[in-house]
Order: structure tokens, then C-alpha cells, then sequence
């Protein structure tokens, strides 16, 4: 790629003002086409749960920006990321979402490899003699690593290690784990839809506890008063969003459900559970059966991992840019493994109560995430506000940027990354 | 190997030879399945009128509204739904469509759909289940959309009235993006 336009002289830096961004961030195809290079080519990117792939020879498909990818797990029990393009002529040499398979054979010419990605086979191999040795043109391989069942992937070679870029997020996902009471936290679904604005919207709408109120009045509605009255954070002075450092920051919406581990016995057990309550309880001791309730909406806070991926509560929400202004969503419900089963139909439907696009909550974010993308195209030199709460912004002890869940400070922390990584001449 | 028929082709790989297609059934002509498809047609109108408070009385007390995301699943229970609406929460979600606070619904797309393509699957004394297509042209912000799905409706006769005592909804993308629309199928 050229650099960027004299329009963008200085480079990028300009237009992320840390309580403003140029709404260009939003519009500019080009803008877009250096953050992928920038920001999801650069960087640690998430593109699967380990429980998706559980077996020897699982894999699914997934993506890096607009890279398609196989994530798979091979016979030692390592997982692969491969970039899904053979080496012989580009095609796809995987079109199945998710499966189990020994390796992967391209459908135009039959070039096979091993799910490790080494080229295996070439067919009538004698027009090759003296061309092309196999070992040369493996799929590609990117970096993997993974932390507490969440594989991320990157292009670049010799980036920090995951959990360095983690940083202080690791302790917020150990926590956010924790919701499985026991038992390790699996992918039990997922629902995908698409909005036509660009990711930074998505991004932004994690740690954005200022919008719940207004745009899911309607799903307040319909829920019982003590899940309601649970999510009524908007004066809770203890419901606080940290800014976590690397782009990454938390917005708390439950204070009592931080730490699911945590009970002092206070808290009643929600009556629209009694069902499940009773019948834990024949075989369980109540401890357990209270620890299994008290996380079935998860843990009490988002948390927002740059540059796409979200442990929302009670599920993953997972971002992927399609292009300037389109944007694609997972929202993946998250199980016990190996949990009671009613326990985790009980998610299911929690789950679809809100999101998927059907969903009571999904529709109205997504329509909001529309007109935001439609809005912004009216004079783009207008700034986009992030600003709200800077005045009652504090340092905590471990050194994050603190303020209340409505406020700001998850937007500021990603933009302070997107600043940092775009203006970054490496 | 050369194949001359059908049951060759399926035997190569151990397939079950194909049920033969039997003619001139004449079941879309017996009275209740006219019957039931008036229904089904009615209720599509309704849910292009947005009628949906009109919409909700022609389910059965226990009748269930499913719009699946895996294709295959029977077992709706234990699978992730994009809707699996039992009276409860069909209630609620007529609530929240007819109620002015969800812009999502404030904002839905004009509808037009047209089922068509009726097979009957099952007749009972007192029930008709059918399969049918489904397409739908929706219009919003000067953008169509459209979507595709195979329905099955069970409609159950008591007297004089009948009910929908299911509705499956097999969108053609359900396993892949389906964007949040603010309308019902
Ligand atoms: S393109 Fe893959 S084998 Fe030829
Ligand atoms: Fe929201």
C-alpha cells in the first residue's frame, strides 16, 4: 500500500483527539483499508474458543480482517491458524463452517495438506520435477496462542507475546470464566448478523452503558422486575467502567457479579430460576446449586478486548469488518460443559431473549448502529464525542483510568490504541 | 460404471433407492387443508399489516413459534433459536413490537410475502400440517430486502376453529448473517 493521502498528512494521528474522532473514522474506505493493515494485520486478533474445536482434527473457519483463516486443532493437541488459500493457484481449500477432518484438499488441482499445513500430496507430480519442492509451499501459518480457552491468531512474527498484550484484561477474563461454576464455559450456538456501519460503532457499543436505558427500553419491559432492577445501574456509583491499557477496558453493570466466586449469602436467588433451583437441588449441595444460579446471566460486566472480540456477560460478541461500512456479529452463547442441561437451556433462552436478530435487544442496537453510520456522512469534519465523564475521571490503585459504566473511558482507551497503532510507521 | 437408473446411481454409494413419486394425491382439495391454507394465508397478511396484536389470536394457547438456526435441528430446546416463542414470550414480543419503544420495530421495513408451493405433510382427524415456501420483499430507506424460507405450519381444527399449533421457519440463511429487520416472519 502507498502512504496515506496528503488529505491525511501527519498520518492518522489527528484524528483521534482522545475525547474526539473525526467521524472520517468511520466513512474513509481508505482510512478502513490501513486499519486492516495497521490494527488487524499488526496485532493479536481472536478467531476461536477452544471448546469449538474440542477434538483431534476439529477446525472452523474463521477470519482476520478480511482474511479468511482455518483454526483447527491437531493431533498433538496444538491449534493451527492457516491462512484458507492454496498455494498453487489461491484457491479456498475449506468451505465447510466447522467439521472435523485429517487435512484439507483443494477442490481445483487435489493439493492436499495436513492439518499442521504442510503441502502432502501433489497429483501427477512429474511436471513438478525439478519445479517445486513440497516442503516450500506450506499454507500459511500465523502465530497462535491462547489464554484460558480463547485463541487469538497474528500475521505478525515477531509480535509481544498474547499475554503481554492482554495485560491487566487476563484478570478479567480468568473472572469472566468463572461463570461456568465448575465447570469450563463452552460455545453452545451462535447468531450472526450484519449492520451496515463500520466496527468502531461495535467497538464502541461494549463498554457504552449510557445507551442501555433508552435503546432497550423495550426489553426492560419485558423482563421480570429483579433482572431489571439488577441492570438498573444508571446511579449505581459502583457500576464504574477501568480502562485496562492496550485498547482493552471493562464496564461493570452488576457490581456483586465481578467475582462470581464471591458470596456472602445475602443476595436472594431470582424467583424465574425456581424451576431450575428445585431441580438442582435434589442432587446438589445448595452452595453449588446457588453458585450455578447466581451465574446464569454471566458475569456482571463487559469486557472489551481490541481490537474484536467481547466477553459481554454471558457470551462472546465477536466483530468483523466487511468494509468501510458494513460490519458482521457473533453473538455466541456460552454453555456449561459438561452442566446440567436444563442449566444450559435456561441460557439458551436467556440468550434469545436478547440477542441474535430476532432478538429483544440485538434489533434496536442494530438499528441504532445504522443510523449512527447513516448520521455520520453529514459533514464528517464534525467530531464524534467520546468525552462524557472526563471530568470525574479517577486512577484507581491498579492504575486504571476509572469512570461510571455511562461514561466514556472504554471509547477513550480504544481510541488512545487505534491512535497509537495507526501512527505507528512500522 | 455405467448406471441406467436411479437406484443404480444411489446404490454406488450405498444410498437408499428413491421413494417413487406418486401422483394425483388430490389432499390439497380436502376441506381442512383449504382450510388451513386460508389460515396461513391470513395470517401473512396480518403480519404484513403489522397486525400483530390480531396476529397473536390465531395461535394455540400452547402453540409455539420457532425460527431455528441450524438447519437440521428438530430438537429446538437444546439448540440456539433466533425465536422459540412459546404464549409467554410471543406475548411479550407483540408487546414490545406494537408498544413504541423498540426503534427497531418503529423503523421495520414494508413487507410483502407470498407463500405458495403447499405440500401436505400430515392429516389427522383433527390436525394439517403443511410445508409451503416462503419468500418475502421488504422495503426500507430506499433499500429492498429480501429472504427466503421454508415453512411448516400444524393447524389444529376444534369445531369450528382452527389454530397454529406450530410454526417452523426455516430461513435459506438461517446458519449464515440474517440482519435484525424489527418485523416478524
Ligand atoms: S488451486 Fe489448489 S490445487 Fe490448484
Ligand atoms: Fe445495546
Amino acid at each position: 500500500m502507498t502512504s496515506p493521502t496528503s488529505e491525511k498528512a501527519g498520518g492518522f494521528a489527528g484524528l483521534a483527539e482522545g475525547d474526539r474522532v473525526a467521524a472520517q473514522l468511520y466513512t474513509d474506505p481508505e482510512i478502513f483499508d490501513w486499519e486492516m493493515e495497521k490494527i488487524f494485520y499488526s496485532t493479536w486478533v481472536w478467531v476461536a474458543h477452544e471448546s469449538e474445536i474440542p477434538d483431534a482434527g476439529s477446525f472452523k473457519m474463521s477470519h482476520i480482517g478480511l482474511q479468511p483463516v482455518i483454526v483447527n486443532r491437531d493431533r498433538k493437541g496444538n491449534f493451527n491458524v492457516l491462512l484458507n488459500r492454496c498455494r498453487h493457484r489461491g484457491a479456498s481449500v475449506c468451505e465447510v463452517p466447522k467439521g472435523k477432518a485429517n487435512g484439507f484438499t483443494c477442490p481445483y488441482h487435489s493439493w492436499s495438506y495436513s492439518l499442521e499445513g504442510n503441502l502432502r500430496g501433489i497429483p501427477y507430480p512429474d511436471g513438478y520435477e525439478g519445479v517445486t519442492e513440497k516442503r516450500d509451499l506450506p499454507l500459511q501459518r500465523l502465530r497462535v496462542e491462547s489464554y484460558n480457552g480463547l485463541i487469538f491468531a497474528s500475521f505478525k512474527t515477531d509480535i509481544e507475546p498474547l499475554e503481554d498484550f492482554l495485560g491487566d484484561a487476563k484478570i478479567w477474563i480468568d473472572r469472566f470464566m468463572k461463570q461456568g461454576a465448575g465447570f469450563p464455559v463452552k460455545v453452545q450456538g451462535e447468531h450472526k448478523f450484519r449492520f451496515n456501519g463500520n466496527w468502531k460503532i461495535q467497538l464502541e457499543n461494549t463498554t457504552d452503558g449510557y445507551h442501555f436505558p433508552i435503546v432497550h427500553r423495550s426489553w426492560m419491559a419485558s423482563v421480570d422486575a429483579e433482572t431489571a432492577d439488577m441492570l438498573s445501574f444508571m446511579t449505581d456509583e459502583s457500576a464504574v467502567t477501568h480502562a485496562l491499557g492496550n485498547g482493552h477496558s471493562v464496564a461493570i453493570m452488576v457490581p456483586e457479579h465481578v467475582d462470581l466466586e464471591e458470596d456472602d449469602g445475602t443476595e436472594e436467588l431470582q424467583e424465574r430460576f425456581r424451576h431450575i433451583i428445585d431441580e438442582l437441588s435434589e442432587t446438589m449441595p445448595q452452595d453449588q446449586v446457588r453458585r450455578i444460579v447466581r451465574s446464569m446471566h454471566g458475569a456482571g460486566y463487559n469486557l472489551n478486548l481490541f481490537p474484536n472480540l467481547s466477553l459481554s456477560m454471558s457470551f462472546f460478541r465477536v466483530l468483523r469488518p466487511i468494509s468501510v461500512n458494513e460490519t458482521e456479529i457473533q453473538h455466541m452463547a456460552l454453555g456449561l460443559d459438561g452442566g446440567p442441561e436444563s442449566v444450559n437451556r435456561e441460557r439458551l433462552r436467556i440468550h434469545e431473549h436478547f440477542q441474535g436478530p430476532f432478538g429483544f435487544g440485538t434489533s434496536d442496537d442494530s438499528e441504532a448502529w445504522d443510523r449512527v453510520q447513516r448520521g455520520a456522512v453529514a459533514n464528517p469534519d464534525m467530531p464524534i464525542l467520546v468525552n462524557r465523564g472526563l471530568g470525574r475521571e479517577v486512577t484507581v490503585d491498579e492504575g486504571w483510568k476509572t469512570s461510571h459504566v455511562t461514561d466514556e473511558t472504554g471509547m477513550r482507551e480504544s481510541y488512545a490504541m487505534w491512535k497509537r497503532m495507526m501512527s505507528d510507521e512500522n | 460404471m455405467k448406471t441406467e437408473t436411479v437406484e443404480e446411481v444411489a446404490a454406488i454409494d450405498n444410498r437408499p433407492a428413491p421413494v417413487p413419486f406418486e401422483l394425483g394425491l388430490g389432499r390439497l382439495s380436502e376441506p381442512l387443508v383449504g382450510r388451513a391454507i386460508e389460515l396461513i394465508w391470513r395470517e401473512a397478511q396480518l403480519l404484513d399489516d403489522k397486525d400483530y396484536e390480531a396476529w397473536q389470536t390465531l395461535y394455540m394457547k400452547d402453540g409455539k413459534y420457532v425460527i431455528p438456526v441450524d438447519p437440521d435441528t428438530e430438537d429446538f430446546e437444546s439448540s440456539l433459536n433466533m425465536v422459540y416463542d412459546d404464549a409467554r414470550m410471543r406475548h411479550m414480543r407483540v408487546t414490545r413490537l406494537v408498544q413504541g419503544y423498540s426503534m427497531s420495530a418503529v423503523a421495520a421495513a414494508r413487507t410483502s410475502r407470498t407463500i405458495s408451493r403447499f405440500t401436505v405433510e400430515e392429516i389427522t382427524e383433527n390436525t394439517v400440517t403443511l410445508r409451503s415456501a416462503q419468500v418475502l420483499v421488504g422495503f426500507k430507506r430506499d433499500k429492498f430486502q429480501m429472504l427466503g424460507a421454508d415453512l411448516t405450519h400444524r393447524i389444529r381444527f376444534t369445531g369450528d376453529d382452527a389454530r397454529i399449533e406450530l410454526k417452523l421457519i426455516r430461513l435459506v440463511n438461517s446458519d449464515s448473517a440474517v440482519n435484525a429487520s424489527g418485523f416478524l416472519l
